[in-house]
């Protein structure tokens, strides 16, 4: 297995993108990775997209998208794993590179979603969940979710204040983020005084509707070197994982086992612990989520997770800065592209380049891209040479 | 959307709880599975407990198209009392006061109803006992 | 001896007073209340319908019957509101319960009296030794016009009896129907809402088919109103059974206990069903009990009960139709009460 560097990053402001279909949000940012990485020419390529079928009615999307970036007739793959399609895209374009099938491997992340109406796309994300005994029943993912944050309220006491707290730090991050959707901050009251979606989640605690792309272009750590002159990042941890897809099978709703499997399978691959990680981009789709993935990922101990954000310990500047982006809270979430942004936002920190963010001597970044609702995780730890 | 045939393959599910139970080591799985956890692939139908105790749930203001009519709703991880989880929602109650730890029991009602001249979709909820 | 081996009721647990909805329509809430004797009436929500009724309802006899599903050969429902126009109840109901594939379904309407109707057909069915055991529904989510008299007694409630030979609570001593055509009440199809022809469902057709109905019954058992315990009368409002019972010589004692309509308005196939379900709460084994079923078009069944010693032992396995009536119960503001009927138009794709 050969060693795989990322090379090159491209990402365009996130938003309601009126003006822009999904092949042009795609190509912009395929453009700006190859530009980065200064290659002439991609061998093959993955695109992870949750469903561009309910959301712009267009499958196909792979050879669709090959097509319109100019560079039929390279192999072109789309994968899906819902909200995780991203972060499967970086791990299927890995395997490429590392099993020596392609050199230069553009992955992307894509989803178009402002072209239905509110209750189309709480549908089309609803589709993640078990259709026939989740979805047939009228749950949501702010719901199971909000399961979930119930569920550890009750158990470890976890306070609604504590969920605030992720995202009034989620957008103190995102507000120094350019490329964000929503770079201002909040406050705990703000937060706690917005619509409610499912209790106790309320519509600050959830990240949002979005149009974007992210792309990366990755290649063999031993061309790398000679492709770029700039800081060379290399993959050295990959873990993927499954669970349950239905929340109700699983023995405890606020314990994520995939992230956890998928956890412990990246840091055994690059030889790391939690401890060594300098800073993470996880899924904070809600903000109960990164509360229980920091917990998954060993950062903190189990059902302590709701201090983090209060604390400090997960802000910038903290031990271990979690979603320096502004996280899928305030950067954004379109669900396909996000596991490819984390990518994004780790290889600009571990080049020096993420400006007023910049986690300050970061050699080791992790990424947590998750599917469901915790039914499927990607884990990549990413290193600077 | 739910269409005719999606919806009437799992009726015995949706109308009796019927569940599979392993043959071999007793786990019971809803809906029923072809293979159990511990190998086995022989498996009895049961219909499970029609009562049980409210996990966790949330109250639903925001919903999919096919729900907005009903919203705010109720909806949460109910496990029976044979031990088998399932989402349901939570009927025939003050949503603003419901409680982990309720105790429920599971009646017959009506879904979702598709489009003004769809089929309608029947199955299990839960009122609080 | 054929009879009632297990009975239930089932209501949704809404209401909505008459002086709500009085207020809408600018009428005069004191003189409904005193006209009609009629308090409030239940009112489904959207996930309940005449289906889902009738599978609690049953769910509650087959509770007091003791028997399993399988052995029911035959499930009839009656009601005027189907939830599909074409595309049986009986089906789903029978497959809810866990009585198919080797039974007989069929759906009945006959305004208020399709749901007597399933009673007397499973019961010939029963007698005939065709099946062992039966199993009828009158079922209802009835809809009044907005503004209309009816829309303050139109409301949702149904009941549930198993006919059988064996372990009988109430035995069936006589039927006797009573038929003529009289157009009082209808609905075409593809109307939303019934039509009535006002004062002419009274005298011409409600007295006229149920006073016949139970005048023939007890001529025919030789029998006089003084040797009934209760008598159930089809209650469309809270007058006129009390008034019908006046008319044939029953006291007000004999007609109170099934007389639900105050609280629970007129569950239309449910509605007399429904009064001898409460009956049955409260009966002692020896007491004769008469039913006579209304529906419009017009027609009246009419049905003789004999209560068992089994009734003692059946009675609290499942809940009686008063406690449902009187708890747990949920004031509906006339807006609700539109939106849950499908009263408000909206967009719709």
């Amino acid at each position: 297995m050969r060693d795989v560097a990322v090379i090159g990053i491209g990402m365009t402001k996130w938003g309601e993108l009126w003006d822009k279909a999904l092949r042009d949000i795609f190509v912009e940012t395929a453009l700006l990775a190859i530009d980065d990485a200064g290659v002439d020419h991609i061998d093959s390529m993955y695109v992870g997209c949750m469903t561009s079928a309910l959301f712009v009615g267009q499958e196909h999307l792979a050879s669709q998208l090959a097509d319109y970036l100019g560079m039929g007739p390279i192999p072109a793959a789309r994968v899906e794993s819902a909200c995780a399609s991203g972060g499967l895209a970086v791990k299927q374009g890995f395997l490429e590179v590392a099993a020596g099938f392609s050199d230069i491997v553009l992955v992307s992340g894509v989803e178009k979603m402002t072209d239905v109406g509110g209750d189309q796309a709480t549908y089309a994300l609803s589709t993640a969940a078990d259709q026939e005994y989740e979805g047939f029943h009228g749950v949501t993912f702010p719901g199971l979710y909000a399961m979930m944050a119930r569920a550890h309220m009750h158990t470890y006491g976890t306070t609604r204040e504590q969920l605030a707290h992720v995202a009034v730090k989620n957008h103190r991050h995102g507000a120094l983020n350019p490329l964000a959707q929503y770079p201002f901050e909040v406050t705990v009251e703000g937060v706690l005084s917005s619509v409610m979606v499912a209790d106790p989640l309320r519509i600050l605690d959830c990240s949002p509707i979005t149009d974007g792309a992210a792309a990366v272009i990755l290649c063999p750590l031993d061309m790398a070197k000679t492709l770029t002159d700039k800081p060379v990042v290399k993959i050295t941890g990959v873990g993927h994982a499954t669970d349950t897809i239905a929340l109700h099978s699983r023995d405890d709703v606020t314990t994520l086992n995939a992230t956890a499997k998928a956890g412990e399978a990246a840091y055994q691959m690059a030889g790391k612990k939690p401890e060594d990680i300098d800073l993470a981009e996880v899924h904070d789709c809600f903000t109960i989520a990164e509360i229980c993935v920091i917990e998954a990922l060993g950062f903190i101990e189990k059902g302590k997770g709701g201090t983090a954000a209060e604390s400090g310990l997960t802000a910038l500047g903290g031990k271990i800065p979690v979603n320096a982006s502004g996280g899928l809270k305030a950067k954004g979430h379109p669900v396909g592209a996000t596991g490819v942004a984390q990518v994004v936002e780790i290889v600009k920190q571990l080049r020096g380049e993420a400006d007023k963010r910049q986690v300050e001597g970061a050699r080791v970044g992790l990424t947590q891209n998750m599917g469901g609702s915790g039914g499927s995780t990607l884990v990549h730890i990413l290193e600077v040479q | 959307m739910v269409t005719p045939a999606r919806y009437w393959r799992e009726i015995p599910q949706r109308y009796r709880l019927e569940a599979g139970k392993c043959t071999r080591c007793g786990k019971t799985y809803f809906p029923p599975r072809l293979v159990c956890a511990c190998g086995a692939r022989e498996f009895e139908i049961v219909r499970l407990k029609d009562e049980g105790t409210l996990q966790t749930f949330t109250v639903i203001r925001v919903a999919p198209s096919q729900f907005v009519d009903e919203a705010p709703y109720a909806i949460g991880i109910v496990e029976l009392n044979d031990g088998v989880r399932l989402t349901a929602q939570v009927v025939d109650c003050d949503v603003e006061h419901l409680e982990i730890g309720q105790k429920v029991k599971v009646e017959f009602r009506r879904i979702q109803t598709v489009g003004e001249a769809g089929i309608l979709c029947y199955g299990y909820k839960c009122v609080p006992v | 001896m054929v009879g009632i081996v297990g009975y239930g009721a089932y209501m949704p647990r809404n209401r909505i007073r008459v002086e709500e909805i009085a207020k809408v329509w600018g009428a005069d809430a004191p003189s409904y209340k005193r006209g009609l004797m009629l308090e409030e009436k239940s009112v489904p929500s959207p996930d309940q319908d005449t289906i889902t009724m009738s599978v609690e309802a049953s769910k509650h006899a087959l509770r007091r019957a003791g028997i399993d599903p399988q052995e029911i050969g035959a499930v009839y429902i009656g009601s005027e509101s189907h939830p599909y126009a074409v595309k049986p109840s009986g089906t789903v109901v029978a497959e809810a319960l866990g009585a198919t594939p080797e039974v007989h379904t069929a759906d009945f309407e006959f305004a208020c009296k399709a749901g007597s109707e399933g009673m007397y057909v499973v019961l010939s069915q029963v007698e005939a030794g065709h099946i062992s055991y039966g199993l009828a529904i009158g079922a209802d989510t009835s809809q009044g016009a907005p503004g209309d008299a009816l829309e303050y007694a139109a409301s949702a409630g149904a009941a549930a009896f198993i006919f059988g030979k064996q372990n009988i609570v109430a035995s069936v001593d006589l039927t006797y129907a009573f038929m003529t055509d009289t157009p009082d009440f209808w609905r075409r199809e593809y109307q939303y809402y019934p039509r009535h022809a006002s004062r002419f469902t009274g005298e011409p057709a409600y007295f006229k088919h149920i006073t016949g109905c139970a005048r023939g019954i007890m001529e025919k058992a030789q029998m006089k109103p003084e040797d009934f315990a209760y008598a159930i009368f089809h209650q469309p409002n809270g007058k006129f059974p009390m008034r019908v019972g006046k008319m044939l010589g029953f006291k007000r004692e004999q007609i109170e206990p099934g007389w639900l309509v105050p609280k629970l308005g007129n569950t239309y196939s449910g509605s007399s069903p429904m009064g001898l379900t409460a009956t049955l709460d409260i009966a002692v084994p020896g007491d004769k009990i008469l039913m006579c079923s209304y529906g419009s078009g017009a027609g009246s069944d009419g049905f003789i009960f004999t209560v068992t010693d089994r009734i003692e032992e059946v009675r609290d396995m499942a809940p009686k139709t008063r406690v449902m009536l009187d708890s747990n119960k949920n004031y509906l503001e006339y807006g609700t009460y539109a939106k849950f009927r499908g009263k408000i138009n909206k967009i719709t794709e």
